[in-house]
Protein backbone atom coordinates (compact mmCIF):
# COMPACT_ATOMS: atom_id res chain seq x y z
CA UNK A 1 0.00 0.00 0.00
CA UNK A 2 0.97 3.72 -0.48
CA UNK A 3 2.76 5.20 2.05
CA UNK A 4 -0.61 7.39 4.31
CA UNK A 5 1.90 10.60 4.45
CA UNK A 6 2.67 10.83 0.51
CA UNK A 7 -0.95 10.48 -0.44
CA UNK A 8 -1.34 13.24 1.93
CA UNK A 9 1.06 15.30 0.45
CA UNK A 10 -0.22 14.59 -2.90
CA UNK A 11 -3.58 15.79 -2.17
CA UNK A 12 -2.42 18.52 -0.11
CA UNK A 13 -0.94 19.94 -3.64
CA UNK A 14 -4.27 19.76 -5.54
CA UNK A 15 -6.14 20.98 -2.73
CA UNK A 16 -4.08 23.45 -0.59
CA UNK A 17 -1.40 24.71 -2.96
CA UNK A 18 -2.65 25.03 -6.49
CA UNK A 19 -1.35 21.97 -7.91
CA UNK A 20 -2.87 21.87 -11.65
CA UNK A 21 -2.04 20.52 -15.21
CA UNK A 22 -2.07 23.67 -16.65
CA UNK A 23 -2.92 22.39 -20.49
CA UNK A 24 -3.03 19.53 -22.12
CA UNK A 25 -2.47 20.52 -26.02
CA UNK A 26 -2.52 18.86 -29.23
CA UNK A 27 -0.35 19.91 -32.13
CA UNK A 28 -1.76 19.51 -35.69
CA UNK A 29 -0.05 20.09 -38.78
CA UNK A 30 -1.76 21.85 -41.30
CA UNK A 31 0.23 21.28 -43.94
CA UNK A 32 -1.46 18.81 -46.04
CA UNK A 33 -4.34 21.66 -45.72
CA UNK A 34 -2.79 24.12 -48.14
CA UNK A 35 -5.13 24.82 -50.93
CA UNK A 36 -4.61 27.30 -54.09
CA UNK A 37 -8.59 28.03 -53.22
CA UNK A 38 -8.70 29.88 -49.76
CA UNK A 39 -12.00 28.43 -49.08
CA UNK A 40 -11.15 24.97 -49.78
CA UNK A 41 -8.29 25.08 -47.71
CA UNK A 42 -10.80 26.55 -44.64
CA UNK A 43 -13.02 24.05 -45.10
CA UNK A 44 -9.70 21.36 -44.60
CA UNK A 45 -8.46 23.43 -41.97
CA UNK A 46 -11.35 22.82 -40.15
CA UNK A 47 -12.38 19.35 -41.06
CA UNK A 48 -8.95 18.02 -39.94
CA UNK A 49 -8.53 19.92 -36.71
CA UNK A 50 -12.35 18.74 -35.66
CA UNK A 51 -11.86 15.40 -36.74
CA UNK A 52 -8.24 14.56 -34.49
CA UNK A 53 -9.39 16.79 -31.73
CA UNK A 54 -13.13 16.14 -31.67
CA UNK A 55 -13.23 14.01 -28.80
CA UNK A 56 -10.50 15.72 -26.97
CA UNK A 57 -11.60 18.20 -24.29
CA UNK A 58 -14.07 14.81 -23.39
CA UNK A 59 -11.15 12.54 -22.91
CA UNK A 60 -9.20 15.42 -20.95
CA UNK A 61 -12.18 15.64 -18.52
CA UNK A 62 -12.61 11.97 -18.11
CA UNK A 63 -8.49 11.75 -17.19
CA UNK A 64 -9.12 14.49 -14.84
CA UNK A 65 -11.61 13.08 -13.30
CA UNK A 66 -10.14 9.41 -13.23
CA UNK A 67 -7.21 11.29 -11.43
CA UNK A 68 -8.26 13.91 -9.28
CA UNK A 69 -5.96 16.10 -10.66
CA UNK A 70 -6.98 19.22 -12.05
CA UNK A 71 -6.21 19.94 -15.84
CA UNK A 72 -7.14 23.21 -16.40
CA UNK A 73 -6.65 23.98 -20.08
CA UNK A 74 -7.01 21.65 -23.28
CA UNK A 75 -5.41 23.75 -26.52
CA UNK A 76 -4.55 23.41 -29.03
CA UNK A 77 -1.67 24.68 -31.43
CA UNK A 78 -1.44 24.36 -35.46
CA UNK A 79 1.20 24.22 -37.99
CA UNK A 80 2.29 28.37 -38.78
CA UNK A 81 -1.17 29.53 -40.55
CA UNK A 82 1.41 31.84 -43.03
CA UNK A 83 2.73 28.58 -44.55
CA UNK A 84 -0.86 26.79 -44.96
CA UNK A 85 -2.00 30.39 -46.50
CA UNK A 86 0.87 31.12 -48.48
CA UNK A 87 -0.35 28.18 -51.60
CA UNK A 88 -3.85 30.27 -52.00
CA UNK A 89 -4.02 34.05 -52.11
CA UNK A 90 -7.26 35.00 -50.54
CA UNK A 91 -7.47 37.06 -46.81
CA UNK A 92 -5.16 35.36 -44.28
CA UNK A 93 -8.45 36.12 -41.85
CA UNK A 94 -10.34 33.66 -43.79
CA UNK A 95 -8.27 31.24 -41.69
CA UNK A 96 -8.32 32.92 -38.53
CA UNK A 97 -12.51 32.74 -38.94
CA UNK A 98 -11.88 28.60 -40.03
CA UNK A 99 -9.75 28.28 -36.67
CA UNK A 100 -12.40 29.68 -34.52
CA UNK A 101 -14.96 27.90 -35.86
CA UNK A 102 -13.01 24.74 -34.64
CA UNK A 103 -12.64 25.59 -31.46
CA UNK A 104 -15.84 26.63 -31.11
CA UNK A 105 -17.00 23.07 -32.40
CA UNK A 106 -14.29 21.34 -30.39
CA UNK A 107 -14.71 23.61 -27.24
CA UNK A 108 -10.86 24.10 -26.45
CA UNK A 109 -10.18 27.53 -25.04
CA UNK A 110 -7.38 28.57 -27.50
CA UNK A 111 -5.86 27.78 -30.76
CA UNK A 112 -2.24 28.68 -31.18
CA UNK A 113 -0.64 29.23 -34.78
CA UNK A 114 -1.90 32.25 -36.30
CA UNK A 115 1.63 32.77 -36.73
CA UNK A 116 4.79 33.41 -39.24
CA UNK A 117 8.30 32.52 -38.70
CA UNK A 118 10.53 35.29 -40.36
CA UNK A 119 13.43 35.21 -38.53
CA UNK A 120 15.66 35.61 -41.55
CA UNK A 121 13.14 37.37 -43.87
CA UNK A 122 9.82 37.21 -45.24
CA UNK A 123 8.60 34.53 -47.26
CA UNK A 124 5.21 33.97 -49.27
CA UNK A 125 2.22 34.73 -47.33
CA UNK A 126 4.23 35.79 -44.16
CA UNK A 127 3.46 39.36 -44.69
CA UNK A 128 -0.09 39.49 -45.09
CA UNK A 129 -0.43 37.37 -42.71
CA UNK A 130 1.69 39.79 -40.21
CA UNK A 131 -0.58 42.48 -41.42
CA UNK A 132 -3.76 40.81 -40.75
CA UNK A 133 -3.21 39.97 -36.87
CA UNK A 134 -5.01 43.01 -35.68
CA UNK A 135 -7.75 42.10 -37.72
CA UNK A 136 -7.69 38.61 -36.93
CA UNK A 137 -7.20 39.04 -33.03
CA UNK A 138 -10.33 41.65 -33.11
CA UNK A 139 -12.60 39.46 -34.96
CA UNK A 140 -11.67 36.24 -32.84
CA UNK A 141 -12.21 34.99 -29.21
CA UNK A 142 -10.14 31.81 -28.89
CA UNK A 143 -7.02 32.27 -31.54
CA UNK A 144 -3.54 32.79 -30.86
CA UNK A 145 -0.72 34.92 -32.66
CA UNK A 146 2.75 34.73 -32.72
CA UNK A 147 5.62 35.89 -34.86
CA UNK A 148 9.46 34.63 -34.17
CA UNK A 149 11.62 37.50 -35.42
CA UNK A 150 15.02 36.21 -34.62
CA UNK A 151 17.38 33.75 -33.77
CA UNK A 152 20.99 32.40 -32.48
CA UNK A 153 21.55 30.54 -36.09
CA UNK A 154 19.98 33.64 -38.43
CA UNK A 155 20.11 36.89 -36.45
CA UNK A 156 17.50 39.51 -35.96
CA UNK A 157 15.66 40.79 -38.29
CA UNK A 158 14.96 44.11 -38.11
CA UNK A 159 12.61 44.93 -40.75
CA UNK A 160 9.81 42.32 -39.08
CA UNK A 161 10.84 44.10 -35.93
CA UNK A 162 9.82 47.43 -36.95
CA UNK A 163 6.56 46.05 -38.49
CA UNK A 164 5.93 44.63 -35.24
CA UNK A 165 5.88 47.14 -33.17
CA UNK A 166 3.00 48.83 -35.77
CA UNK A 167 1.24 45.30 -35.49
CA UNK A 168 1.46 45.64 -31.89
CA UNK A 169 -0.25 49.03 -31.65
CA UNK A 170 -2.33 48.79 -34.28
CA UNK A 171 -3.90 45.57 -32.39
CA UNK A 172 -4.33 47.42 -29.34
CA UNK A 173 -6.09 50.44 -30.57
CA UNK A 174 -8.54 47.74 -32.79
CA UNK A 175 -9.50 45.97 -29.47
CA UNK A 176 -9.11 49.54 -27.41
CA UNK A 177 -13.09 48.73 -26.32
CA UNK A 178 -12.20 45.41 -25.01
CA UNK A 179 -9.14 46.09 -22.23
CA UNK A 180 -6.90 46.16 -25.25
CA UNK A 181 -7.12 42.21 -25.21
CA UNK A 182 -5.91 41.27 -28.75
CA UNK A 183 -2.67 42.37 -27.64
CA UNK A 184 -2.43 39.55 -24.73
CA UNK A 185 -3.01 37.17 -27.66
CA UNK A 186 -0.05 38.05 -29.61
CA UNK A 187 3.17 37.25 -28.85
CA UNK A 188 6.69 38.23 -30.40
CA UNK A 189 9.59 35.76 -30.09
CA UNK A 190 13.40 35.05 -30.97
CA UNK A 191 14.34 31.56 -30.89
CA UNK A 192 10.45 30.26 -30.72
CA UNK A 193 10.05 26.66 -30.25
CA UNK A 194 8.25 23.87 -31.84
CA UNK A 195 6.88 21.75 -29.18
CA UNK A 196 5.21 24.65 -26.82
CA UNK A 197 2.11 23.71 -25.37
CA UNK A 198 1.59 27.40 -23.67
CA UNK A 199 -0.21 29.99 -25.19
CA UNK A 200 -0.28 32.35 -26.86
CA UNK A 201 2.84 31.48 -28.19
CA UNK A 202 2.27 27.69 -28.81
CA UNK A 203 2.03 26.64 -32.85
CA UNK A 204 3.02 22.77 -34.28
CA UNK A 205 6.43 22.96 -35.99
CA UNK A 206 7.08 21.93 -39.14
CA UNK A 207 9.37 18.70 -37.54
CA UNK A 208 6.82 17.86 -35.53
CA UNK A 209 4.75 14.49 -36.32
CA UNK A 210 1.33 14.58 -37.96
CA UNK A 211 -0.44 14.84 -34.36
CA UNK A 212 0.64 15.26 -31.29
CA UNK A 213 0.03 15.23 -27.65
CA UNK A 214 2.08 17.91 -25.47
CA UNK A 215 1.18 18.67 -21.40
CA UNK A 216 2.26 21.45 -19.32
CA UNK A 217 2.55 21.48 -15.77
CA UNK A 218 2.41 24.39 -12.93
CA UNK A 219 2.72 24.42 -9.90
CA UNK A 220 4.61 27.63 -8.42
CA UNK A 221 2.41 26.98 -5.19
CA UNK A 222 3.98 23.92 -4.35
CA UNK A 223 7.22 24.95 -4.63
CA UNK A 224 6.11 28.05 -2.30
CA UNK A 225 4.81 25.74 0.08
CA UNK A 226 8.09 23.38 0.23
CA UNK A 227 10.31 26.32 1.02
CA UNK A 228 8.54 27.87 3.62
CA UNK A 229 9.19 24.35 5.48
CA UNK A 230 12.77 25.67 5.33
CA UNK A 231 12.92 29.06 6.93
CA UNK A 232 16.91 28.73 7.28
CA UNK A 233 18.22 26.67 4.72
CA UNK A 234 20.93 27.58 2.53
CA UNK A 235 20.72 28.53 -1.10
CA UNK A 236 21.91 24.92 -2.21
CA UNK A 237 19.32 23.07 0.02
CA UNK A 238 17.10 25.55 -1.20
CA UNK A 239 17.75 23.97 -4.62
CA UNK A 240 17.24 20.68 -3.47
CA UNK A 241 13.67 21.32 -2.62
CA UNK A 242 13.19 23.07 -5.91
CA UNK A 243 14.25 19.63 -7.68
CA UNK A 244 12.49 17.71 -5.60
CA UNK A 245 9.37 19.68 -5.53
CA UNK A 246 9.48 19.95 -9.79
CA UNK A 247 10.14 16.12 -9.95
CA UNK A 248 6.62 15.14 -8.57
CA UNK A 249 5.32 18.26 -10.35
CA UNK A 250 6.73 16.72 -13.55
CA UNK A 251 5.84 12.99 -13.22
CA UNK A 252 2.26 14.00 -13.04
CA UNK A 253 2.52 15.48 -16.48
CA UNK A 254 4.39 12.73 -17.60
CA UNK A 255 1.39 10.63 -16.44
CA UNK A 256 -1.50 12.96 -17.76
CA UNK A 257 0.62 12.84 -21.23
CA UNK A 258 1.02 9.28 -21.46
CA UNK A 259 -2.34 8.90 -20.48
CA UNK A 260 -3.97 11.19 -23.24
CA UNK A 261 -1.54 9.74 -25.72
CA UNK A 262 -3.14 6.53 -25.83
CA UNK A 263 -6.98 7.31 -24.87
CA UNK A 264 -6.44 9.28 -28.31
CA UNK A 265 -4.49 7.10 -29.89
CA UNK A 266 -1.98 9.85 -31.10
CA UNK A 267 1.55 9.93 -29.66
CA UNK A 268 3.01 11.53 -26.80
CA UNK A 269 5.47 14.85 -27.58
CA UNK A 270 6.43 16.29 -24.73
CA UNK A 271 6.49 18.11 -21.05
CA UNK A 272 6.76 21.61 -20.67
CA UNK A 273 8.58 21.92 -16.66
CA UNK A 274 7.15 25.13 -16.23
CA UNK A 275 6.31 27.36 -12.91
CA UNK A 276 3.09 28.48 -14.61
CA UNK A 277 1.52 31.04 -12.30
CA UNK A 278 -2.20 32.31 -12.10
CA UNK A 279 -3.23 35.70 -10.45
CA UNK A 280 -4.40 33.29 -7.49
CA UNK A 281 -3.49 33.57 -4.47
CA UNK A 282 -0.85 30.98 -3.28
CA UNK A 283 0.22 30.50 -7.45
CA UNK A 284 2.41 33.33 -7.86
CA UNK A 285 6.59 33.10 -8.82
CA UNK A 286 7.08 36.30 -7.48
CA UNK A 287 6.36 34.84 -4.44
CA UNK A 288 8.49 32.16 -4.70
CA UNK A 289 11.64 34.84 -4.87
CA UNK A 290 10.42 36.25 -1.96
CA UNK A 291 10.11 33.34 0.40
CA UNK A 292 13.55 32.41 -1.03
CA UNK A 293 14.40 36.06 0.95
CA UNK A 294 13.77 38.71 -1.34
CA UNK A 295 11.83 41.75 0.57
CA UNK A 296 10.08 42.06 -2.77
CA UNK A 297 10.38 40.41 -6.10
CA UNK A 298 12.06 43.16 -8.27
CA UNK A 299 14.70 44.33 -5.56
CA UNK A 300 18.32 43.56 -6.15
CA UNK A 301 18.86 39.76 -5.56
CA UNK A 302 15.92 38.88 -8.14
CA UNK A 303 17.49 38.07 -11.45
CA UNK A 304 19.91 35.70 -8.95
CA UNK A 305 17.14 34.00 -7.40
CA UNK A 306 15.15 33.79 -10.68
CA UNK A 307 18.01 32.03 -11.74
CA UNK A 308 18.65 29.56 -9.27
CA UNK A 309 14.84 28.94 -9.60
CA UNK A 310 14.94 28.02 -13.02
CA UNK A 311 17.71 25.65 -13.13
CA UNK A 312 16.36 23.98 -10.14
CA UNK A 313 13.65 23.60 -11.67
CA UNK A 314 14.88 22.10 -14.94
CA UNK A 315 17.14 19.64 -13.46
CA UNK A 316 14.32 18.49 -11.20
CA UNK A 317 12.21 17.86 -13.94
CA UNK A 318 14.08 16.67 -16.58
CA UNK A 319 14.34 13.15 -14.62
CA UNK A 320 10.69 12.73 -14.17
CA UNK A 321 9.82 13.00 -18.00
CA UNK A 322 10.87 10.67 -21.15
CA UNK A 323 10.77 13.95 -23.39
CA UNK A 324 11.02 17.51 -22.37
CA UNK A 325 10.75 20.23 -24.15
CA UNK A 326 8.86 23.76 -25.15
CA UNK A 327 9.92 26.57 -22.62
CA UNK A 328 10.71 24.22 -19.58
CA UNK A 329 11.55 27.42 -16.86
CA UNK A 330 9.64 29.84 -14.44
CA UNK A 331 7.38 32.37 -16.29
CA UNK A 332 7.49 35.37 -15.49
CA UNK A 333 3.97 36.94 -16.80
CA UNK A 334 3.16 40.19 -15.04
CA UNK A 335 -0.70 40.36 -15.20
CA UNK A 336 -0.96 36.59 -14.26
CA UNK A 337 0.70 36.66 -11.16
CA UNK A 338 -0.12 37.98 -7.25
CA UNK A 339 3.28 38.98 -6.68
CA UNK A 340 4.36 40.31 -10.03
CA UNK A 341 0.83 42.69 -9.44
CA UNK A 342 1.93 43.86 -5.91
CA UNK A 343 5.65 44.50 -7.12
CA UNK A 344 4.68 46.49 -10.04
CA UNK A 345 1.72 48.23 -8.22
CA UNK A 346 4.25 49.40 -5.28
CA UNK A 347 7.06 50.52 -7.88
CA UNK A 348 9.56 47.62 -6.82
CA UNK A 349 9.80 45.95 -9.91
CA UNK A 350 10.48 47.93 -13.37
CA UNK A 351 10.64 47.36 -17.10
CA UNK A 352 14.32 47.10 -16.81
CA UNK A 353 14.52 45.05 -13.97
CA UNK A 354 12.08 42.83 -16.02
CA UNK A 355 14.18 42.84 -18.92
CA UNK A 356 17.18 41.42 -16.74
CA UNK A 357 14.51 39.06 -15.52
CA UNK A 358 14.63 37.72 -19.05
CA UNK A 359 17.54 36.37 -19.76
CA UNK A 360 17.45 33.60 -16.91
CA UNK A 361 13.51 33.22 -16.83
CA UNK A 362 11.78 30.61 -19.52
CA UNK A 363 10.71 32.72 -21.97
CA UNK A 364 10.59 37.30 -21.91
CA UNK A 365 8.62 40.09 -20.87
CA UNK A 366 5.42 38.54 -20.88
CA UNK A 367 1.95 40.57 -19.80
CA UNK A 368 2.82 43.50 -19.65
CA UNK A 369 0.35 46.81 -19.85
CA UNK A 370 2.51 49.78 -21.03
CA UNK A 371 1.36 53.41 -21.63
CA UNK A 372 -1.16 53.90 -24.58
CA UNK A 373 1.07 56.94 -25.60
CA UNK A 374 4.36 54.22 -26.15
CA UNK A 375 4.94 54.68 -29.72
CA UNK A 376 5.20 51.87 -32.10
CA UNK A 377 9.12 52.45 -32.32
CA UNK A 378 9.28 51.94 -29.02
CA UNK A 379 7.67 49.00 -28.92
CA UNK A 380 10.27 47.99 -31.30
CA UNK A 381 13.23 48.55 -29.91
CA UNK A 382 11.73 46.65 -27.11
CA UNK A 383 11.49 43.71 -28.67
CA UNK A 384 14.68 44.32 -30.70
CA UNK A 385 16.11 44.38 -26.83
CA UNK A 386 14.52 41.35 -25.79
CA UNK A 387 15.49 39.31 -29.02
CA UNK A 388 19.15 40.30 -28.58
CA UNK A 389 18.99 38.86 -24.79
CA UNK A 390 17.70 35.66 -26.81
CA UNK A 391 19.95 35.86 -29.61
CA UNK A 392 23.07 36.24 -27.94
CA UNK A 393 22.27 33.49 -24.94
CA UNK A 394 20.93 30.92 -27.30
CA UNK A 395 17.45 30.58 -25.21
CA UNK A 396 13.66 31.63 -25.82
CA UNK A 397 12.67 35.18 -25.68
CA UNK A 398 9.59 36.96 -26.31
CA UNK A 399 7.72 39.99 -25.82
CA UNK A 400 4.04 40.16 -25.30
CA UNK A 401 3.23 43.62 -23.92
CA UNK A 402 -0.35 45.49 -24.15
CA UNK A 403 -0.02 48.80 -24.78
CA UNK A 404 -3.07 50.12 -23.00
CA UNK A 405 -4.71 52.87 -25.22
CA UNK A 406 -6.29 55.93 -24.03
CA UNK A 407 -4.54 55.07 -20.54
CA UNK A 408 -1.58 56.09 -18.59
CA UNK A 409 1.30 54.66 -16.37
CA UNK A 410 -0.02 53.55 -13.10
CA UNK A 411 -3.59 52.71 -14.33
CA UNK A 412 -4.71 49.15 -14.68
CA UNK A 413 -5.57 46.88 -17.70
CA UNK A 414 -8.47 44.21 -16.37
CA UNK A 415 -8.41 41.05 -18.71
CA UNK A 416 -9.96 38.59 -16.18
CA UNK A 417 -9.64 34.76 -15.81
CA UNK A 418 -6.13 33.45 -16.20
CA UNK A 419 -4.72 36.61 -17.80
CA UNK A 420 -5.29 38.89 -15.12
CA UNK A 421 -4.98 42.77 -14.14
CA UNK A 422 -2.34 44.26 -15.34
CA UNK A 423 -0.44 47.86 -13.52
CA UNK A 424 0.55 49.88 -16.22
CA UNK A 425 4.49 50.24 -16.35
CA UNK A 426 6.24 52.88 -16.84
CA UNK A 427 8.32 53.05 -20.04
CA UNK A 428 11.46 55.46 -20.89
CA UNK A 429 9.54 57.75 -23.66
CA UNK A 430 11.84 60.75 -23.17
CA UNK A 431 14.47 59.45 -25.74
CA UNK A 432 13.67 58.18 -28.80
CA UNK A 433 15.21 54.87 -30.47
CA UNK A 434 13.08 55.69 -33.91
CA UNK A 435 16.32 56.09 -36.39
CA UNK A 436 18.07 52.62 -35.11
CA UNK A 437 14.66 50.86 -35.81
CA UNK A 438 14.27 52.80 -39.04
CA UNK A 439 17.63 51.54 -40.14
CA UNK A 440 16.02 48.55 -40.44
CA UNK A 441 17.66 45.44 -42.15
CA UNK A 442 19.20 42.32 -40.26
CA UNK A 443 21.61 42.05 -37.38
CA UNK A 444 23.62 39.41 -38.26
CA UNK A 445 23.58 35.90 -36.62
CA UNK A 446 25.79 36.29 -33.49
CA UNK A 447 29.19 34.08 -32.83
CA UNK A 448 27.20 31.95 -30.98
CA UNK A 449 25.50 30.70 -33.80
CA UNK A 450 28.98 29.35 -35.67
CA UNK A 451 28.99 25.70 -33.62
CA UNK A 452 29.12 23.77 -36.36
CA UNK B 1 -8.09 -0.64 -12.26
CA UNK B 2 -7.71 0.45 -8.78
CA UNK B 3 -8.31 3.86 -6.82
CA UNK B 4 -7.20 5.28 -3.84
CA UNK B 5 -10.53 6.58 -1.95
CA UNK B 6 -8.96 9.08 1.10
CA UNK B 7 -10.95 10.35 3.47
CA UNK B 8 -9.51 13.53 5.55
CA UNK B 9 -11.15 15.45 8.11
CA UNK B 10 -12.54 15.24 11.71
CA UNK B 11 -12.79 12.03 13.39
CA UNK B 12 -16.32 10.54 13.90
CA UNK B 13 -18.59 7.65 14.44
CA UNK B 14 -19.35 5.78 11.55
CA UNK B 15 -16.80 6.95 8.81
CA UNK B 16 -15.36 3.64 7.51
CA UNK B 17 -18.97 2.21 7.92
CA UNK B 18 -20.10 4.69 5.50
CA UNK B 19 -17.52 4.55 3.22
CA UNK B 20 -17.59 0.85 3.05
CA UNK B 21 -20.93 0.91 2.86
CA UNK B 22 -20.88 3.36 -0.96
CA UNK B 23 -17.82 0.87 -2.10
CA UNK B 24 -20.16 -2.40 -1.50
CA UNK B 25 -22.86 -0.11 -3.06
CA UNK B 26 -20.99 0.29 -6.35
CA UNK B 27 -19.35 -3.19 -5.97
CA UNK B 28 -15.63 -1.61 -5.39
CA UNK B 29 -13.29 -4.38 -3.49
CA UNK B 30 -11.78 -3.12 -0.84
CA UNK B 31 -8.22 -4.17 -1.03
CA UNK B 32 -6.68 -2.54 2.18
CA UNK B 33 -7.32 0.03 4.34
CA UNK B 34 -5.25 2.28 6.30
CA UNK B 35 -5.97 5.32 9.12
CA UNK B 36 -4.05 7.49 11.27
CA UNK B 37 -4.09 11.17 13.14
CA UNK B 38 -1.71 13.58 11.04
CA UNK B 39 -1.57 16.81 11.91
CA UNK B 40 -4.58 16.85 14.29
CA UNK B 41 -6.72 15.82 11.25
CA UNK B 42 -8.23 12.03 11.03
CA UNK B 43 -7.01 10.48 7.40
CA UNK B 44 -8.53 7.11 6.26
CA UNK B 45 -6.69 5.77 3.03
CA UNK B 46 -8.72 2.54 1.68
CA UNK B 47 -7.16 1.09 -1.70
CA UNK B 48 -10.03 -0.65 -3.85
CA UNK B 49 -10.18 -2.40 -7.22
CA UNK B 50 -13.06 -0.76 -9.45
CA UNK B 51 -12.79 -3.12 -12.14
CA UNK B 52 -16.27 -4.75 -11.69
CA UNK B 53 -17.69 -1.45 -10.82
CA UNK B 54 -21.92 -1.19 -11.38
CA UNK B 55 -21.59 2.06 -11.74
CA UNK B 56 -19.68 4.55 -14.01
CA UNK B 57 -16.37 5.58 -12.17
CA UNK B 58 -17.68 9.20 -12.54
CA UNK B 59 -20.66 8.30 -10.15
CA UNK B 60 -18.63 5.87 -7.73
CA UNK B 61 -16.45 9.39 -7.55
CA UNK B 62 -19.50 11.81 -6.76
CA UNK B 63 -21.04 9.46 -4.41
CA UNK B 64 -17.98 10.04 -2.02
CA UNK B 65 -17.84 13.31 -2.73
CA UNK B 66 -21.46 13.99 -1.47
CA UNK B 67 -21.13 11.15 1.45
CA UNK B 68 -18.29 13.63 2.26
CA UNK B 69 -19.80 16.92 1.72
CA UNK B 70 -23.03 15.50 4.19
CA UNK B 71 -20.50 14.76 6.74
CA UNK B 72 -17.76 17.95 6.33
CA UNK B 73 -15.44 15.11 5.37
CA UNK B 74 -12.60 15.58 2.33
CA UNK B 75 -13.45 12.62 0.40
CA UNK B 76 -11.48 11.93 -2.91
CA UNK B 77 -11.63 8.95 -5.20
CA UNK B 78 -8.28 8.85 -7.55
CA UNK B 79 -6.39 6.46 -9.61
CA UNK B 80 -3.64 4.64 -7.65
CA UNK B 81 -1.05 5.53 -10.42
CA UNK B 82 -0.99 9.28 -9.70
CA UNK B 83 0.53 8.38 -6.16
CA UNK B 84 2.77 6.01 -7.61
CA UNK B 85 3.98 7.90 -10.36
CA UNK B 86 4.95 10.69 -8.01
CA UNK B 87 6.43 8.47 -5.30
CA UNK B 88 7.79 6.35 -6.79
CA UNK B 89 10.85 6.16 -9.03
Amino acid sequence: MINLNDIMETINMISEENLDIRTVTMGISLLDCADSDANRACEKVYNKITRLAGNLVEVVENIEKEYGIPIINKRISVTPIAMVAAASDGDPVMFAKALQRAADATGVNFIGGYSALVHKGFSAGDEALIRSIPEALSVTNNICSSVNIGSTKAGINMDAVKLMGKIVRETAEITADRDCIGCAKLVVFCNAVEDNPFMAGAFHGVGEPDCVIHVGVSGPGVVQAALKKCPNGSLGELADIIKRTAFKITRMGQLVGTEASKRLGVPFGIVDLSLAPTPAIGDSVAHILEEMGLETCGTHGTTAALAMLNDAVKKGGVMASSYVGGLSGAFIPVSEDAGMIAAAVSGDLSLSKLEAMTAVCSVGLDMIAIPGETPAEVISAIIADEAAIGMVNSKTTAVRVIPAINKKAGETLEFGGLLGSGPIMEVNLTKSPKKFIDRAGRIPAPMQSLKN
Amino acid sequence: MKTVVSVIGNDTVGIISQVSAVCSECNANILDITQSVLQDMFVMVMLTEIKDLNCTFASFSEKMRVLGEKNSLDIRVMHEDVFNSMHRI
